[in-house]
This record gives structure tokens, sequence and C-alpha cells, in this order.
């Protein structure tokens, strides 16, 4: 009533106030919701809102034979899609008990640092697009431009790229191909110094991240966080280390770790991550092994064309049923998890297989999904416009969050 | 330098009855529990310098035979600096699918146990909110059951038939 409302006059800087962040809204990286309780400009509690972008993936694959699933993982993290499809191709690989040859492996682990390369270019691109810094966003993306260029000569595709393969990688690299991505990678590390010149002592930038979203290391490690987020705070956890798959125990680089786990520690983790991307491609390159880029030992799946060439008959459905019967002595029973770094984190796959043609379960631990909910830890006590800078500093893609 | 062996003593140590099996697959050791045992297996292992929570799921069972729990909820456990490696299957029973939250001990449990309960409809004692995450709030059934039903019961109609609907409707003169 008005006149208990002119009595009780209430103070909006006192009260809580609720605020929905999203789902749509430019720096929420895609369709998360925010749900927001501000004390004035300050955040008091928030609780993220996923699943906008929910597609039942695991459900979908567990109706797929196992090489059907593969192109589900592109669009995972669509940014990265190279290390989503190892990381699928490894835990088959493992169940299966066998391995790429030589040649596939290099192949491999060059694609995914391109796209660890190109997955950290979007980032930085849009982080510093939400704090402030135009200019970055357009010299990123004409970098990205190049190496998307690459994946589509070597592959065909751009973004949904299904190129490495259960046993190694779809089809051989033309040389002149090869030529083209070494000599992209001196360019590239100049770049990343032009990125350096524009933020590391920009005093905008400095304001804006310095101090933001600060968690110690024994808090990073208790709530999930994996890759970059988790390194800024000085934890050198890397799958790459840890659990050493395809080329990575041939060749040599070292992992950033910060200090502080702040954000900027965080923004410097992931420029030092892609000079060692750079160094990883370039002895890739040098190193390469000549042979073939599928292991003779894998199954005859019937996406697995032998080098070029398609096996037009394997896809007449009476090939495909006979498939489904054999591979009852294909596939062990068992379950195991595995994971690889991809280039938001820890991107686990834990697969349940019984005997058949098709996976009985597969959990995908998506990093994205297990930031997010730190982001309530990160974001207490920060005002609204840092909320812009803790979403961006975790790189988080909703398509591998909801999946 | 502790290793893999002695932690499995362990756990067999203080779990007693709850300590079902254990075993080895790939490489990978596992150690299968009734569901009693959950929180205090995963104390244990915290204390003994098992930090990273890799991941936390459940997989229905049903149509594997000659089980005696439909559920299963895994927890693949690392330790960081002593680079060892652990899974933890908890027997889950169709008619109580409960069990201990383990949020407190480890936070990014969060999400991935409302995603169990969302998809698998276990539930988690102690979880602070307990609610779907990835399906509607309204949903019905919990999709990553073996038994959810993969097509709708009422099918949406197909082009012939809302044809022949049209013209129907068109002889009474409702357009």
């Amino acid at each position: 009533m008005p006149e208990n409302r002119l009595s009780e006059p209430e103070d909006p800087f006192l009260s809580v106030l609720e605020l929905q962040m999203g789902p749509q809204h430019p720096s929420t990286h895609g369709v998360l919701k925010l749900h927001l309780k501000l004390e004035g400009e300050r955040i008091v509690d928030c609780e993220p809102i996923v699943g906008f972008l929910h597609r039942g993936l695991e459900k979908l694959a567990e109706n797929f034979t196992y090489p059907q699933v593969l192109p589900l993982t592109d669009r995972l993290d669509y940014i990265s899609a190279m290390n989503n499809n190892t990381g699928y191709c490894l835990v088959v690989e493992r169940l299966l008990g066998i391995e790429p040859p030589p040649r596939g492996k290099y192949l491999r682990t060059m694609v995914c640092e391109l796209a660890r390369i190109a997955s950290h270019l979007l980032w930085l691109a849009t982080h510093a697009l939400d704090i402030g810094a135009m200019t970055v966003f357009l010299y990123c993306f004409r970098e990205r431009e190049q190496i998307l260029n690459f994946f589509e000569e070597i592959c065909g595709a751009r973004l949904t790229v299904s190129y490495p393969r259960i046993g190694g990688v779809r089809m051989d690299v033309e040389e002149a191909t090869l030529e083209k991505v070494y000599n992209f990678l001196p360019e590239m590390e100049r770049r990343i110094d032009e990125y350096e010149g524009l933020l590391s002592e920009n005093r905008i930038w400095l304001e804006r991240t310095v101090g933001v979203g600060v968690i110690t290391a024994e808090e990073a490690i208790a709530y999930g966080l994996t890759g970059p987020s988790l390194r800024g705070s000085g934890v050198p956890y890397d799958v790459r280390k840890h659990f050493p798959y395809d080329a990575y125990p041939e060749v040599e680089f070292e992992v950033p770790v910060g200090k502080n786990g702040d954000t900027y520690d965080r923004y410097k983790c992931r420029l030092q991550e892609m000079r060692q991307s750079i160094r990883i491609i370039r002895q890739c390159i040098e190193k390469l092994p000549e042979g073939e880029v599928v292991s003779e030992l894998t199954p005859d799946l019937d996406m697995m064309p032998g080098g070029r060439m398609l096996k037009a008959e394997a896809f007449n459905e009476v090939a495909f049923i006979s498939f489904l019967q054999e591979a009852k002595e294909i596939f062990p029973k068992g379950e195991l998890y595995s994971a690889v770094e991809g280039a938001k984190g820890e991107l686990g796959f834990y697969l349940v297989s019984d005997g058949s043609g098709r996976p009985y379960r597969l959990h995908i631990r998506a990093p994205s999904f297990i930031h997010i909910s730190a982001i309530p830890k990160l974001a207490k006590d920060h005002l609204i416009a840092d909320l812009v800078a803790i979403i961006g500093t975790l790189d988080i893609v909703m398509g591998e969050c909801d999946r | 330098m502790l290793t893999l062996d002695e932690v499995v003593q362990r756990l067999k140590e203080v779990l007693g009855d709850n300590f079902l099996e254990e075993g080895e697959f790939r490489g990978q050791r596992f150690v299968i529990l009734r569901k009693d045992g959950v929180k205090e297996a995963i104390k244990l292992l915290k204390d003994l310098g098992f930090n990273h929570l890799q991941t936390l799921t459940g997989v229905d069972y049903l149509r594997i035979k000659n089980r005696k729990a439909r559920f299963e909820v895994v927890y693949q456990l690392y330790s960081i600096e002593k680079r060892l490696q652990l899974r933890l299957r908890v027997e889950v029973p169709e008619d109580d699918p409960e069990v201990d939250s383990i949020v407190d001990l480890f936070p990014c449990a969060n999400f991935l146990e409302r995603e169990v309960y969302d998809l698998l409809g276990i539930r988690f004692k102690g979880h602070p909110n307990l609610k779907r995450i990835l399906l509607p709030e309204n949903w019905v059934g919990h999709p990553l059951r073996k038994d959810y039903p993969l097509e709708p019961e009422e099918k949406p109609l197909d082009f012939i038939e809302l044809k022949k609907l049209n013209e129907e409707l068109l002889k009474y003169g409702i357009k």
C-alpha cells in the first residue's frame, strides 16, 4: 500500500538485488545464465545455470558404433576439435590395446597443438574484447584464420574436423602444407610478442586483471580446475606430462606456471603455452618419421579408410550388420578412463564396454562444466564488471559444458 | 614412498565388510565398494594425498547379466604429487539409489553429482543443492537409464497426415 511504502522507505543500497545475467549476453561466451545476488554493485552470491545447449551426446553415443561417435566429439569444444577427437580415439585405442604408427602420432600431436593455439587465440581475442581492448580481437582472428586454413588443407574442414581416427589419422599431410605450417611458426612467434606488447604492461589491462578472481593452489585443485586455469595458481599439473600420449614423450616442452593465481597470471600462462605449442609443432615437423598413418592392427571399422582410399563397399548395409556381429570378438569387456590435455583443461573420457560394437556408456569429463562450478567461488565480493573478466579467464565453451 | 598396493591394503583394513573387490584393466587399478563405505574411503584417500577428483559419474548396468546392483557410481581419483591413480566403483542397488555426497570434501563434485542425479536418478545425501542441471526442471524420467524410451510415445504427425487433416477441415469450411 502507498502509505506503508512512504512510511518505510527501502534503501536500495542496503537491500539485496537479484539480477539474471544471460543466457543471451555477449560476455557469457554462449548460453550461460548467472543468477546474481547483488549489494549495490558487489556480488554477494552467484548461481550458474547451465544446460541450454544440452544435446544428449552421452545418450547418443550409446546408440552409435565406435567410429560413429567420433563426429559427435567435434561438437564438444568446437574451437579445438582436434583435441576432442584425439581424446576419444585414445580411449578406444587403449580399449583395443593398439597404438598408432609413429607418423600418425606425430601428425596428431602437430594438429592438436595447432588447435590449442587457435583456441588460445580465440580466448585472448574475446577476453580482451570483454575487458575493452578491441584491437587485440582483430589481430587474433587474423592469425586464427591462417590456422583454420591449414586445417582446411590438411583435412578439408575448418572447425568440425574429425581428422584423428581410431588407430591414427585420416590421411597423410602433403609436404607443401607442412612447409607452410613450418614457415608460419616464426611469424606466429612475432605475433605473440605483439599481443604481449599491446597488453602485458597496458595500465588498463593491469588494473582489470591483477588481483581479480584470485584462487590459491589448494582451492584450485579442490574446485577441480585443470589446464591453464590451474597452472595460473602454480600447480604444474599437465596431462601431457602426467599421462603422456601420442608423441608428447618424444618432444621437449615446458609447462609454464603462474604464481598468484589471478586473472593476469592465467593470461601469462596461456601466452607462454602458445610459445611452447609452437616449439612442439616445430619439433614434430622436423622429426616427422616416414611410414603409414593408420595402425595396421586397427580392426576394419566402417569409417576407417586406409590412407586416402575410401572403401565404398564397407558402407552398404550388409557389411555394417556383419561388423556389429564381428565386433563382439574385437572389443574386450571392461572400463577405462583416459584423458587428454584439451585447450581448456583436462578432457577425460570414461568408457564402459560390454564387448559389443557400441560403447555401453561414454562419460565425458568436460573441463568447462567443472570450471563453471567454480565461478561462485571466484566471483564472490567482486564487482559485476570483474565477473566478465572472471568468466573470460576460465575460458569456458558451452558446447563442451552442456554436451 | 606410497604405492598403490599399500593404498588398496589400507582401504581394505579401514573399510572391512564394505570392501568388495579389487582389480585391474589396461593398467588402471580399481576397487569395488559397498555404498556405505564411500565417504570413509574418499576421506582416507584424500588424507593419503589423492587431491584431484578427475571425474565422478554413474553407470546403469541394467542390460548386463549377473550383476547384484543395478547402478554404479564411479570416482576417479588422482594424486598430483605422488602420481597415483585409483578408481572407486560403488555399487548402488535399484531399490535405494542413494549415496553420501562428497561435496564437503571435493567442491568440484557439486555439479558432477547433480549431473548424475539428473541423468541417472541417483540421489546424493547431504548435497547442498540437489536439483536437475542439464535438463529442464519439469523433465520426467532420467535419460541415461537403459530403460528410458528412445522414441516418444506420441509421435508428431507427418506431412501426409497433416495434409489429409487439412483437406478434411477444408470440407467443413474451416481454414
